[in-house]
């Protein structure tokens, strides 16, 4: 080692002498003093940043930690509990919360991936462009707009009841756009040559498709799906105005009430009792677990997707 | 198996461009074809409008015939799916499908068409392989990614997937550009022992590749930028080398331009 590095000592003060007509000397003050101060700007901004996520993580365990340890907490609903008497559990929000997001899943999956695969790989001209423009018009919804919309289709028009399945399709209409825009840049991210190459074995377009171009893209569109869905677990909107909350356990979604962990929260928020106050931090803990565990979800299948740079 | 294509007054164009005009030419059967010319000058084009890739490409269209063997590939009612599987093609880039082991992708021509039974596959598998010069390297990871093969090895490996469809013709465009000279090599070694049984075409910027492999040679050039290419000269790679008709074409083998 000590051998290579005179080797290396030699070489370089050849090239230092080379250079040394041109002033190389030492650091410049000026530069110092600059690189620290934008040093701390950045570290300052990064931790104040920071702030309100650790604080409301903070929050949420230290209130409602407490309650995620009880067993009752994952087996029991709030049936016949009321705002002044401790005990019960949030069987009944979460499992609403996470029927309601698979049954959204189900509806938006299938459209927003089809849709997707329509704009990339057959999409030309006026329909294509107006297509796509509906979609941006789509994102840019908001949740209460999209959910008096259905209310005014479902409730208004039909004179349906206010149920789990019209929860589901506003969340659907928040989230197909999602989907479309995560799936469409997926599948522009395969490279061309792949669909040329299925063509050129004569392998008919729809088939390359299915075959090659959608499981080349598969993580990608998986996590799209996945973070999607977080996003959708999290709105609180179509479930105040089309979602009543129950103390039950219910799962149908065309008759009754069913509870979720959002309208659980906003329930309990207005008892100003101690056993209420804690299960508000506790269903708020809970919700913020399933998302992460959501968010994870999509990094693991991104991390063991079949395709590898 | 092999058979041979009759190119007739064959223009093309990328929707209103027109980027090659008039091409008319012969391509034997059992032989190498090689298409030379300066870039931009079409002869990729024209290799891609053989199988009918070329109309992939939104806006491409052509005029003219090319006849295999007597059939006319833009016929009316021919299918272009049909004639890639008779012609098959080997792209300048290697493109192994990224989600399939080696066996997948060199049975991913059957598979997709329809082929179920698995003995039958691996023989075609074996058979592609060895037919690309592939199989001793491979045959002990063929459930290993295409993709983690080396730049060379994916290669032989696309010509591999190419063959096992058993086509009729075997385009090749600029195969071993993407590639070290012994993997080029290696490919030129296979171009040469391919044409025992198919008609093979290669494009090519190595005008020493082209004097190598080649029984024929055409050469395209283009008039100026803009202008459509054309096909100036085709002739056995003897001639084209040694004597050629065209000054063009001295000109561009000698190294005088392009």
């Amino acid at each position: 080692m000590s051998t290579l590095d005179t080797a290396g000592g030699a070489s370089a003060a050849t090239t230092r002498s080379e250079y040394a007509s041109g002033d190389l000397g030492g650091k410049s003050a000026g530069r110092e003093i600059k690189n620290q101060i934008a040093r701390i700007v950045v570290w300052g901004c990064f931790l104040i940043a920071c702030v309100p996520l650790v604080w409301i993580l903070g929050s949420a365990l230290v209130k409602g930690g407490h309650m995620l340890l009880s067993p009752d907490w994952w087996s029991h609903s709030q049936a016949g509990i009321t705002a002044r008497r401790v005990g019960g559990g949030a069987v009944h929000a979460i499992q609403g919360s996470l029927i309601q997001a698979l049954v959204t899943a189900l509806i938006s999956v299938p459209i927003g991936v089809m849709t997707a695969v329509y704009l990339v790989e057959y999409g030309r001209g006026k329909l294509a462009r107006a297509v796509s423009f509906m979609v941006d018009i789509l994102t840019g919804v908001p949740s209460i707009v999209a959910a008096l919309f259905v209310y005014a289709v479902w409730v208004t028009t039909f004179g349906f009841q206010r149920v789990a399945f019209a929860v589901c399709l506003a969340l659907m209409l928040l989230m197909v756009p999602t989907i479309v825009r995560s799936t469409e840049e997926m599948l522009k991210l395969v490279p061309n040559e792949l669909r040329e190459a299925s063509y050129a074995l004569g392998v008919p377009k729809w088939k390359t498709i299915f075959k090659i171009v959608l499981p080349t893209a598969f993580s990608g569109i998986v996590t799209g799906i996945l973070l999607g869905l977080a996003r959708v677990m999290g709105e609180t909107a179509p479930l105040l105005i089309l979602g009543p909350y129950t103390k039950n356990i219910a799962t149908n979604l065309f008759s009754g009430n069913m509870a979720t962990l959002p309208t659980m929260i906003d329930r309990d928020r207005t008892e100003a009792l101690q056993p209420a106050i804690d299960r508000v931090w506790g269903a708020a803990l809970t919700l913020i677990l399933i998302i992460l565990i959501l968010n994870l979800l999509g990094r693991l299948v991104a991390h063991f997707s079949k395709v590898r740079n | 198996m092999a058979k041979r294509i009759d190119v007739k007054d064959l223009d093309i164009y990328y929707g209103k461009f027109k980027a090659v005009e008039g091409v008319t030419m012969t391509v034997e059967p059992r032989s190498v074809t090689a298409f030379i010319g300066p870039s931009g000058c079409g002869k990729s084009t024209v290799l891609r409008t053989l199988n009918r890739m070329h109309e992939v490409i939104p806006g491409g269209h052509v005029d003219g015939k090319v006849l295999l063997d007597d059939q006319d590939l833009y016929a009316p009612n021919m299918d272009p799916v049909a004639v890639r599987r008779m012609i098959g093609m080997v792209f300048q880039r290697p493109n192994p499908f990224p989600t399939m082991s080696i066996r997948d992708n060199v049975a991913a021509g059957l598979k997709l068409n329809g082929m179920k039974n698995k003995k039958q596959l691996d023989e075609v598998v074996e058979k592609s392989l060895k037919g690309a010069n592939l199989w001793n390297e491979v045959k002990d990871r063929l459930d290993k990614p295409g993709a983690g093969l080396s730049g060379g090895q994916q290669q032989r490996l696309c010509i591999a997937r190419a063959i096992a469809v058993s086509p009729q013709v075997l385009l090749m465009d600029e195969p071993c550009s993407a590639l070290d000279p012994i993997s080029t090599l290696a490919i030129e070694d296979l171009i040469h022992e391919l044409k025992d049984k198919y008609t093979v075409v290669i494009v090519t910027h190595n005008m020493q590749q082209a004097a190598r492999v080649a029984d024929n040679t055409a050469f395209f050039n283009l008039a100026a930028t803009g202008k459509p290419g054309k096909l100036v000269e085709m002739n056995t790679t003897q001639k084209m080398f040694n004597n050629p008709d065209e000054k063009a074409t001295e000109d561009y083998i000698s190294g005088r331009f392009g």
